[in-house]
Parts: structure tokens; C-alpha cells; sequence
């Protein structure tokens, strides 16, 4: 590995200090599950890695406030995946955390490194942007927030300023009863990622939101309010219709090696059919319970 | 992966309890824990293989959690508590899950094996009972190249059969 130096901030306010400092020179390390294997095939070469772990405000912390559930950016995988309060109220992001990676990626991997890295692929992606969440991003001018469908631009990509970090992640506590499923496809459990990642909302009023990764630049959050797809009366017709306008934003890449377009724009329709259907049973038991 | 022979001026001190043992040393920011553990420490059990975080050769637990020793800088342990396949059993003796791996013919060549181990003992750990799809999700982490994977399941089933009685 390419030398560089390593400092361990002790607050929120010295690692913004040292990433104003450095610049582009200075690279965060949470989970370092993607950093470490940059700096070692020398992809990345910075100058500086910000270790951000034993800052208490980023710690891993799962906190209830002001209607929201706040994750630090600190939190893993694992913490994420078993939490009461993700798995009763964000059932698809406890579902997506539970599938990256191997137990021990989960155990390092953290919820803000997966989106400020911004693969394609990233599994908690679709969760987030089905369930509105907000970025709270820290920097020289303060914090600000960003919806979560305003922070992706591409892979590797997010509308972060430079000097800014990510702090936490924030979903809004659900109003109303909801229904909600994540699914994948993908060649190896455990090792691979996904070639299509998708998760689905139902809510009573039939709304439906849908999101779906790794089959295009960014993952895409798609909304759906007429009901048709959630209406059993409705003719197969209108609903393909409908369907086929939720999976017109998918343009994934013809020359990744996961595989082909083709096969990613099939497995779309069968897995978003599938969470359709699975969310909208999930608000049926939601209602009874 | 080797160090580079000329370390720059940054030595860091750190501290970790590996196996119970509390051991200081000096290490380079980009040297991982798995670098410190056989090429400073002496404990080659752990093994180094892919160095992306796949194959799971290099599991530790560190903090009560298994993690790729691979894919953490040696300084982020620091503090911290590791245990390593040598820490399993005392010296001369062998673990439940470590019989049963011999029981069971779950070792060929061998060198996936600390790693299966540590991935075993945590899932025991975590659920003492488990199904055979759990056991399989426990250890997706760990590839095998020589295809033991019906064996290890079936030892890592016998040991928790065992510890019910």
C-alpha cells in the first residue's frame, strides 16, 4: 500500500478542520470495506485517511428524534440489520443491510460509506430513496441536509460539497401503515454484488414507490399514484402499461461483466413485479396486526 | 502484501489483547491488521489471500465481531481486542468446531480453514442452534477452493448437535 499518514479525530469539528486543510488530498475511513482495497491497488493514493470511527457524534448509534430515525455514520451493516426499529418501521433497509456482503463485510461496512461511495449496486440505496431518507452532511459552512434522491449523481459521484462529510442518515418515522420488501439478483451470495437491487413501498392511499439500482448510472426512485398495480380488478393491460413507465428509467451498461442488459432489464421486471406483490401483502398483515 | 523497507517517519504505537495477551508494537498507518498479526506478532494461523475482502482466509474477531484482518488498518485496532484462530484452544488442544473439522473431513488443503473456523465459532456464537441455511449464510464470507463446503456444514452442525446434548 501506497504510504500515508492517518489521523483519528476526536470531534466532528477537527475532521471537518482536517479535510479543509488537506482537500482532495484527504480521504474519509469509516468501514474502509471499499477504501482499504482502493489504497491497495492504488486507485486512490491520498495523502491523508481521516478515521472517523472514535468521533462520539458519528459512533455507531441508531437514535430516535423529532419524528426520525437517525443512523450515525458510523453504524454498520450489522447494527443496522438488527435493529428493532429499522426491521418494524424500514423493513426493506434492514433487508438490503442483511444482504451485503458476508458477515464480515457487514460488521465494517457502514451505511454512510455505502452512499457516499455510490455504486451503482449499493443495496441500502433503493431502501433509502422508497423511504425519503435525508443525508445530513457536515462541512465549513455547518450542516445542511440533502434528500436522499438529490445525492446521487453516478457511480462514485454525490452532490457532497468538497470539506463536507457525511454525519448521519435520517428516515421520518412513518405516518401511516406501509408495506415494504427489498430484493436482488445476484450471481453469488456473499461475495457479489448485485446485478439488479430493488425496493418497493405500498401505502393504504396506493401509493407506490419504487426504486431499483445497479441497473443504471444511479439508482432511480420511482413513484406511482394511481393504484392500478395495487387494484385487482385491473385489466393485465393497464397494468403492464404502468409497470412498463416505472421500469422506463433502467439504461444499465452494456459493457459491465455482471451481467448483460438484456438479462438486468428481465430480471427488473420480474423483481419489481415481485416486491409489488410483496409489499402490498406486507401493508395487508400490517392492517390486521 | 509486504511492507515497503523504507517506512516513512510515522510510526504509530498501538496497543491490542490478541488472544488474551496484551502486545504492544509500532506500525505504519498503511499496514492492516492482518500485516501486524503474522509479520509482527508471529501468528500466521491467519491466513493472506485475496486482499479485496471475498475469500474470508483472513478472519479475526475483533471486538466480539469477525471481521477480513485485510480490510482494517492495524492502527483502527488499536485499543482493541483480537482473536485469532491460535486463540480458538489452549495450546496442544482443540475446540469443539476444530475436532469436528477433522471429524469430518471438512479440511483438504487447509488454508481456507483458520478462517472457516472463526467464521464457525462466531455463528455459534451468535446462534448456538442453527439451520443449515444459517450456517450457510454464516460462512458465506469463507470460500473454499477445494470444495469442502458439505463437510464444513456438516461440522459446524455437529458441534452445536453437540453443545445441545
Amino acid at each position: 500500500m501506497q504510504p500515508f499518514r492517518y489521523e483519528r479525530p476526536a470531534s466532528l469539528e477537527r475532521a471537518v478542520e482536517l479535510l479543509a486543510e488537506h482537500g482532495p488530498a484527504a480521504r474519509i475511513l469509516a468501514g474502509g470495506t471499499d477504501l482499504i482495497i482502493r489504497l491497495r491497488d492504488g486507485t486512490l493514493r491520498p495523502d491523508l485517511v481521516v478515521d472517523i470511527k472514535r468521533i462520539p457524534d458519528l459512533a455507531a448509534q441508531i437514535a430516535e428524534r423529532d419524528g426520525r430515525l437517525s443512523i450515525s455514520a458510523g453504524t454498520t451493516m450489522t447494527d443496522i440489520a438488527a435493529d428493532p426499529r429499522v426491521r418494524r418501521h424500514f423493513r426493506a433497509l434492514a433487508e438490503a443491510a442483511a444482504v451485503v456482503g458476508s458477515v464480515q463485510i457487514r460488521n465494517r461496512a457502514t451505511l454512510a460509506g455505502n452512499i457516499c461511495n455510490a455504486s451503482p449496486a449499493a443495496d441500502t440505496a433503493p431502501a433509502l430513496l422508497i423511504y425519503d431518507a435525508e443525508v445530513v452532511a457536515v462541512g465549513p459552512d455547518g450542516e445542511r441536509r440533502i434528500p436522499i434522491d438529490a445525492f446521487f449523481v453516478r457511480s462514485g459521484v454525490t452532490t457532497l460539497r468538497p470539506g463536507e462529510l457525511v454525519a448521519a442518515v435520517e428516515l421520518p418515522l412513518p405516518a401511516e401503515p406501509a408495506g415494504s420488501v427489498h430484493l436482488r439478483r445476484t450471481r453469488r451470495r456473499g461475495h457479489d454484488l448485485a446485478s439488479v437491487t430493488l425496493a418497493c413501498l405500498v401505502t393504504a392511499d396506493r401509493r407506490l414507490r419504487l426504486a431499483y439500482g445497479s441497473v443504471g448510472p444511479r439508482p432511480v426512485l420511482v413513484t406511482e399514484e394511481s393504484g392500478v398495480l395495487l387494484d385487482p380488478a385491473a385489466s393485465e393491460a393497464t397494468r403492464l402499461a404502468v409497470l412498463e413507465r416505472l421500469f422506463a428509467a433502467a439504461s444499465p451498461s452494456p459493457t459491465s461483466m455482471r451481467a448483460s442488459p438484456e438479462y438486468r432489464l428481465a430480471m427488473l421486471r420480474v423483481l419489481g413485479r415481485r416486491a409489488i406483490a410483496a409489499a402490498a401483502d406486507r401493508l395487508a398483515q400490517e392492517g390486521v396486526r | 502484501m509486504t511492507v515497503p523497507s523504507t517506512l516513512g517517519p510515522e510510526r504509530l504505537a498501538i496497543e491490542l489483547t490478541v488472544n488474551g495477551r496484551r502486545r504492544t508494537t509500532a506500525v505504519a498507518p498503511w499496514q492492516t491488521l492482518l500485516d501486524v498479526l503474522r509479520d509482527e506478532l508471529r501468528l500466521t494461523g491467519t491466513k493472506e489471500c485475496c486482499l479485496v475482502g471475498e475469500c474470508g482466509a483472513c478472519t479475526v474477531r475483533l471486538n466480539g465481531r469477525i471481521v477480513d484482518s485485510c480490510l482494517v488498518l492495524a492502527v483502527e485496532a488499536d485499543g482493541g481486542e483480537v482473536t485469532t484462530v491460535e486463540g480458538l484452544a489452549p495450546v496442544g488442544s482443540l475446540s469443539p468446531i476444530q475436532r469436528n473439522f477433522l471429524r469430518y473431513g471438512a479440511v483438504q488443503c487447509g488454508f481456507c480453514t483458520p478462517g472457516q473456523l472463526m467464521a464457525a465459532d462466531d455463528l455459534l456464537r451468535r446462534i448456538p442452534d442453527p439451520t443449515i441455511d444459517e450456517i450457510a449464510e454464516g460462512l458465506a464470507g469463507n470460500l473454499c477452493r477445494c470444495g469442502c463446503y458439505e463437510q464444513i456444514i456438516e461440522a459446524v452442525a455437529a458441534t452445536a448437535e453437540e453443545a445441545r446434548g
